[in-house]
């Protein structure tokens, strides 16, 4: 069986999510069979092929320097899981 | 069963009140609901307001829209405002948007009533609805299927006749394998054709919202209401909306069909698979098209760039959940902490294995080889089907390889479940209009027909779908073990 | 370590990343309105707050400034342009990914050219989303113990204007903000006030050996809140990185935050772990190819900058450099200059009553310009009063003000307040004969060399004419008088 390439716990660090490591050890394993078939994409030549930026090409989509109405200010503080008057409060940042 | 437009038809002659439409509508979920579950939320109240004001419309003589007075449901991705809206996901098991994605303000523009909001996979991702973070959803034909994924839920309610219409989306397979697992039309636009403004994302570049429909007509008539440019999105093309209902036909005299090689040899082994898509490209035969091999020769790497490109964008796009600002929030002593706790617990497995994956493809030192590869095997995949149009008008072929599977029988192994998608990904890797009508059963279950057109040709597409479902007439055959063969409207 | 590098002088190699907020209506990427100090999550909506399902879409007017700010400095717009994703998580960041630009910028290349004359080359400047705003309870980062967040800020467009690393010296970098911040109000696209966090600036700085080629280890500095701390910032920091090169040591490459309560730069150790930043071309918004036709507009609409006004002012109006310098800092000040002139008021004189009293009296009156009453054909007037010899200079320092301030004519203000001097040579001479026959000792004194006594005289004659003669004419005629 192919081996998985990820090093899942740095990625899930980098990702905010905290797996376990019997949860590490199934993601590996069930990569492993996803990235046989990446390995085929890898083996194809692609050296005079451009990457689909869009699937149906735009350009320039802009809108105009207008302000339209927002969010009336107790909607957007209507979910808020936790708030301070008119604040959206949090944990303190410890980096 | 009543579809759409026969109760619109009866709403607009006064024969029936849109009340009536949406109270025998709402009996006929509720009553499928313990055994189905194809919802996760429930708006009687508000359904049966909007239905009032429908009806004192019409008493004045007003024109309420092209789906006045239908009950409908939508997928739990679509923000309904002031309508709790979950995508399937504890993270956002709360959450209630203030506001509403455009196709609901159009689908509401035009007189729909919303009954519901539909049960789903977790944030789209999955082909069974089994990986809904709340229960899973029964397929209405057997009890015991799968109602397939990820829009599941509005497959099943539609296929189990509690409501004509339901959005879905569609961003590997999404509407019409589900479709093609409940015995219901469903279908995925040209990328672009529809707005995906106020519908939770998935993967931006794939995701289209369609409709799950009793009949085609109904589809074209819904596709009508949602698509067209909307200046909220700016991906959505500026491409005027014809009146799809214009472009159904019943023969398919002087359509050049397109069957594709390598499909027919990846269902070879099955022999009752064989045998169900053989008879269905002889009826289109029989109704006039000239059948024409065609080959996707890139349609293998669908799996391996699909599951690159879509995770890749998922890992981003699902960063924004992380208990700051609306949904879930675990404590945690300081804020990165509490992101971590909360994202833990909000999402279920297969979301945190695809944002892995996908934070994987994008990594540093990673991204030519994963990301950037995958969209260049994107571009070779949708000059395989440039290639074909030039040879066909469309393409018919299978949607899914198997009929719907039991519960919990893919659930062991993600990579099983990701094949589902085989035969669908292509299409949506390279945009294209796609969709799935009822084309009979397997071992009394139930197995669709896709049709693929080229972009923006969404019109010929119905027109195929329907010519062929006149003259199969699968969805009036049989009747599914759950829900009312009247279609809630008697 | 080399003996000269030791030993010998060292040169600090400085870029410079400064960051503008653009003074757009509405926000980037959305219709929210872009205000500073509105109240607390007053501006927001489902796109820059990031709501599930909310999709961005660009504005033009941003992408027209910031090819405008390319333009006036010469770069190259580039055919071809696109927006990235910059992932990372960060509690003011509601997608927790910032739209912004990776590989292909919109502009590239051009440059500042700084009074000196020297011309500070431009690596790019590139578009994107500014972020929300933290607050930390206790006032500080450290000692916080929860964050309050204001989104108002969040997805207000930004632009990023990178230098080569072609700035000198502490002086020279205060010398491109200027330059940087004179031309940016001049095109209008920002209000670049510090202050308000419109314009903000962090530095990139490393020392080597003199007539080195290569770069040393760079350290970046932030933090940098006005251009003082930014002069002052690099003067300690080239500083401290020589004195650890003669001390033998390596310099580490990392972020310093400057601290103004100290006057030291510090480790800002937390900003150090690698970001991965996952840039990807962001699929919900679509490539911008900005054509020719746009930049000839925007080039056209560009109106005459910093550097081209001093030029002028030194060659057509004879002006010290200083002068044309103080002149140009702002537009309305330049404009009102011109102004002024064309009306007819003498260049140095204009210039004077412009960078002198002018500005005295506004700022007398927390007023701009344009909040005054001051319109340039009336200085030009009061220039003349004075060189027809109608008033003094001093009185006319006295009417300037409820001229600026009311909107007075001059000639009111001078009939008002008998300002009018006596320039009549017959008045004025008795007034001279008086004083001088009424001082003989202060003459006396004169005669034998006492320039002071002179001064005393004149104040003499301006005493007894109750400070209306003319004082040069008074001047001239006691000269002639005394002898």
């Amino acid at each position: 069986m192919a081996e998985t390439p990820i090093d899942i716990a740095h990625v899930a660090r980098l990702a905010r999510i905290a797996l376990t490591d019997e949860e590490s050890a199934r993601f590996s394993a069930q990569f492993s069979r996803l990235f046989e078939f990446i390995r085929e994409l890898q083996a194809l030549d692609v050296t005079r092929v451009h990457a689909t930026a869009q699937v149906i090409p735009l350009h320039d989509v802009v809108r105009p320097d207008e302000v339209s109405p927002c969010l009336d200010h107790e909607a957007a503080l209507a979910n808020a899981p936790d708030r301070e008057g008119p604040y959206f409060k949090m944990p303190r940042i410890l980096e | 069963m009543k579809t759409g437009h026969e109760i619109h038809d009866a709403i607009v002659a006064r024969k029936l009140s849109a009340v009536e439409a949406v109270s025998a509508a709402l009996g006929a979920v509720t009553a499928a609901e313990p055994m189905l579950k194809a919802y996760l939320t429930l708006t009687p109240e508000r359904a049966l307001e909007r239905a009032k004001a429908i009806d004192q419309r019409i008493a004045r003589g007003e024109n309420p829209g092209l789906l006045a007075g239908v009950p409908v449901a939508v997928k739990d991705l679509f923000c309904t405002a002031g309508v709790r809206t979950t995508s399937g996901s504890k993270i956002l098991e709360n959450f209630i948007p203030p506001y509403s994605a455009t196709v609901v303000e159009r689908l509401e523009g035009a007189g729909a009533v919303i009954v519901g909001k539909t049960n789903m996979d977790e944030f789209a991702m999955g082909s069974s609805t089994e990986n809904s973070a709340f229960y899973p959803t029964r397929n209405p034909w057997d009890g015991e299927g799968v109602p397939g994924g990820s829009s599941g839920g509005s497959a099943a309610t539609v296929g189990a006749r509690g409501v004509p219409i339901a959005l879905g989306t569609d961003t590997g397979g999404s509407i019409r394998e589900p479709a093609s697992f409940c015995n219901v039309v469903g279908v995925k636009p040209t990328y672009g054709r529809v707005s995906r403004y106020g519908i939770v994302a998935f993967a931006s570049s794939l995701d289209q919202a369609g409709p799950l429909t009793l009949d085609v007509r109904d589809s074209a008539d819904t596709l009508e209401v949602i698509a067209g440019h909307d200046p909220m999105d700016s991906t959505s093309v500026d491409v005027p909306v014809p009146h799809y209902a214009a472009s159904l036909r019943a023969d398919l005299r002087g359509v050049r069909c397109g069957v594709v090689r390598e499909f027919e040899e990846a269902l070879k082994s099955d022999a009752k698979m064989t045998a169900l898509f053989q008879s269905a490209y002889r009826v289109l035969e029989e109704l006039g098209a000239q059948l024409v091999p065609v080959s996707l020769p890139h349609a293998k790497y669908g799996l391996a760039t699909y599951y690159l490109i879509a995770p890749a964008e998922c890992s981003s796009n699902l960063a924004r959940y992380d208990g700051a600002r609306y949904g879930l929030r675990v404590k945690g002593d300081d804020v990165f902490s509490m992101f971590e706790a909360t994202r833990t617990a909000g999402f279920g497995a297969e979301v945190k294995r695809r944002i892995i994956l996908g934070t994987y493809a994008l990594s540093s030192g990673y991204y030519d080889a994963y990301y950037v590869r995958a969209q260049k095997v994107r571009t070779l995949m949708k000059q395989d089907f440039d290639e074909a149009f030039e040879r066909c008008d469309v393409i018919a072929c299978p949607p899914v390889s198997c009929p719907p599977f039991e519960l919990g029988a893919k659930t062991q192994d993600p990579v099983a479940m990701y094949l589902m998608d085989y035969f669908t990904i292509p299409m949506s890797l390279a945009g294209l209009p796609a969709m799935s009508v009822p084309a009979g059963f397997v071992d009394d279950l139930p197995v669709g027909l896709q049709i693929v057109a080229p972009a923006f040709e969404e019109g010929r597409m119905l027109g195929v779908a329907h010519a062929y479902e006149q003259a199969t007439r699968w969805a009036w055959q049989r009747e599914p073990m759950i829900g009312s063969a009247a279609g809630g409207v008697r | 370590m080399k003996s000269s590098e030791r030993n010998g002088k060292f040169e600090p190699v400085i870029g410079l990343e400064v960051h503008v907020e653009l003074a757009t209506a509405s926000k980037m990427f959305c219709g929210c309105r872009n205000e500073f100090g509105a109240p607390p999550n007053t501006n927001v909506c489902p796109v820059c707050l990031g709501l599930p399902g909310s999709l961005p879409v660009a504005n033009a007017r941003a992408i027209e400034f910031l090819c405008k700010t390319g333009l006036a400095f010469g770069s190259t717009i580039a055919p071809f342009s696109k927006f990235d994703r910059k992932n990372y998580f960060y509690p003011d960041m509601p997608k927790n990914y910032q739209i912004s630009q990776y590989d292909m910028p919109l502009t590239t290349g051009g440059g500042v050219t700084l009074a000196s004359g020297k011309r500070i080359g431009l690596t790019r400047i590139h578009l994107e989303e500014d972020t929300g705003k933290n607050l930390h309870s206790g006032g500080s980062i450290a000692r916080s113990e929860y964050t309050l967040v204001d989104y108002n800020r969040a997805g207000v467009p930004l632009m990023e204007i990178v230098s080569e690393p072609e700035i000198s010296s502490a002086e020279e970098a205060e010398a491109y903000l200027g330059e940087l911040k004179s031309v940016l109000s001049y095109i209008g696209v920002s209000d670049v006030k510090m202050h308000e966090g419109s314009l903000r600036c962090d530095a990139n700085v490393s020392v080597r050996p003199s007539r080195s080629k290569e770069l040393g280890t760079k350290v970046e500095i932030k933090n940098l809140n006005s251009f003082r701390f930014v002069g002052r910032a690099l003067a300690y920091e080239i500083e401290r990185l020589e004195a650890s090169l003669r001390n033998g040591e390596r310099i580490v490459q990392e972020t310093r935050g400057w601290d103004e309560t100290t006057g030291t730069t510090h480790s800002m150790r937390s900003k150090e772990y690698a970001h991965d930043y996952r840039y990807f071309p962001d699929p919900d918004l679509v490539p911008m190819n900005p054509n020719v036709a746009d930049a000839e507009r925007w080039r056209r609409e560009l109106p005459e900058l910093p550097a081209a006004k001093r030029e002028r002012y030194v060659r057509d109006f004879g002006l010290p450099a200083y002068d044309a310098g103080v002149l140009t800092e702002d537009r309305p000040t330049a404009e009102f200059f011109e102004a002024v002139v064309a009306a007819g008021g003498a260049a140095k004189q204009a210039a004077n009553w412009t960078m002198g009293d002018v500005r005295r009296v506004l700022q007398k009156h927390e007023l701009t310009l344009a909040q005054s009453k001051l319109r340039p054909q009336t200085l030009a007037a009061l220039i003349k009063l004075v060189e027809n010899g109608t008033i003094s200079g001093k009185a006319a320092k006295e009417v300037i003000e409820p001229v600026a301030v009311e909107g007075r004519a001059p000639q009111d203000v001078v009939a008002e307040r008998g300002l009018a001097q006596t320039s009549d040579q017959s008045e004025v001479a008795r007034f001279v004969d008086d004083a001088i026959a009424q001082q003989p000792d202060s003459v006396a004194s004169y005669r034998a060399g006492k320039e002071k006594a002179f001064e005393f005289l004149v104040g003499q004659v301006m005493r007894l004419s109750r400070g209306k003669a003319n004082v040069e004419l008074a001047r001239r005629l006691l000269k002639e008088r005394l002898g």
